[in-house]
């Protein structure tokens, strides 16, 4: 994947197809310890252990249709080629978590990306699913809950003209954050 | 209007926009499903289906509906959008986001099939 936010909305799509009702998605960015963190958490069905020593090997997947399953093993190598790590903790019937770090200033991390358009995906695709964002960059936090959004809203929550203003909202809110569109590097 | 950067704001927009906003009673005209196993995605598939939205917004477009969905396993082919309009499902392969915008104009808005992409057809499962 070019992107970090690509990898995010591959994980994303797990917790969805693992029947998620709640996800969270935390994205830590902090300058002054060099490290980009993000964690995604869901309630899904989770994952037996068995299952969960398997994820990382390329040549596993849960798809019928498929002989490999690249998006964990590649996210990990990338990470601990950066080093950072990307680790799973997940209970059968309670939900999963995973998590990614990065060291920022490695010259091998992938950019993060344009996470908004991520978000807007889950948002969009899935307005059912109660989906919140938080995003820290060093001292300053921006969040967004699918629920404040659908209290807005309402029904007209995936009609095209008020994603395109969603989308506003969160990239005037990261570039307030970051001084700038710079939280995409 | 001002820059939105807030809920409050965003909630004003919708207000101000509602009569434009005609909300859909039942199923919607259109679907759009857009495949977003990995491969999809690691080919491009969310910049396509931002396009899709962009382009909807431009034209004012509301009666559509955008499903995501799993890989179809045409992975060589991704990423695949596949419009349903009632009849058959189109399919088209190989998206990229400047394709996406014309099959909006040409199929969704004005009902004809881009027959040079469509990789398949088929009936709803």
């Amino acid at each position: 994947m070019k992107e970090i936010s690509l990898n995010v909305l591959d994980i994303l799509e797990n917790s969805i197809n693992a029947q998620a009702k709640n996800i969270k998605l935390t994205v830590i960015d902090d300058e002054d310890k060099d490290y980009l963190f993000l964690e995604i958490k869901d309630d899904g069905k989770g994952m037996s252990p068995e299952l969960k020593e398997k994820v990382f090997d390329p040549f596993f997947t849960s798809s019928s249709n498929k002989k490999v399953g690249l998006g964990l093993p590649l996210l990990k190598y990338e990470a601990e080629s950066c080093g950072g790590f990307v680790v799973i903790e997940s209970q059968e019937g309670k939900g999963t978590v995973v998590k990614i770090k990065f060291k920022k200033s490695h010259v091998d991390r992938p950019p993060l990306g344009d996470l908004v358009s991520t978000i807007l995906f889950i948002f969009t695709t899935h307005p059912e699913i109660n989906f919140s964002y938080i995003h820290q960059y060093n001292d300053k936090v921006f969040e967004i809950k699918t629920q404040e959004l659908r209290e807005a809203c309402g029904e007209d929550l995936c009609s095209p003209f008020i994603i395109k203003g969603i989308e506003e909202l969160i990239r005037n809110n990261l570039n307030l954050l970051y001084g700038g569109d710079t939280w995409t590097r | 209007m001002d820059k939105i950067k807030s809920i409050e704001e965003l909630r004003k927009l919708r207000e101000h926009a509602k009569q434009s906003l005609k909300t859909r009673q039942g199923e919607a005209k259109v679907k759009v499903l857009i495949s977003m196993g990995t491969v999809g995605i690691a080919a491009g598939a969310r910049d396509v289906l931002m396009a899709i939205i962009d382009e909807l917004e431009k034209r004012n477009f509301t009666d559509a509906q955008i499903i995501e969905r799993g890989s179809l396993g045409l992975d060589l082919e991704e990423p695949v959008v596949a419009i349903d309009m009632g009849g058959e499902l189109i399919y088209y392969g190989k998206v990229t986001p400047e394709m996406a915008r014309t099959i909006v104009a040409q199929h969704i808005i004005n009902g004809q099939i881009v027959s040079d992409w469509v990789i398949a057809k088929g009936n709803k499962k």
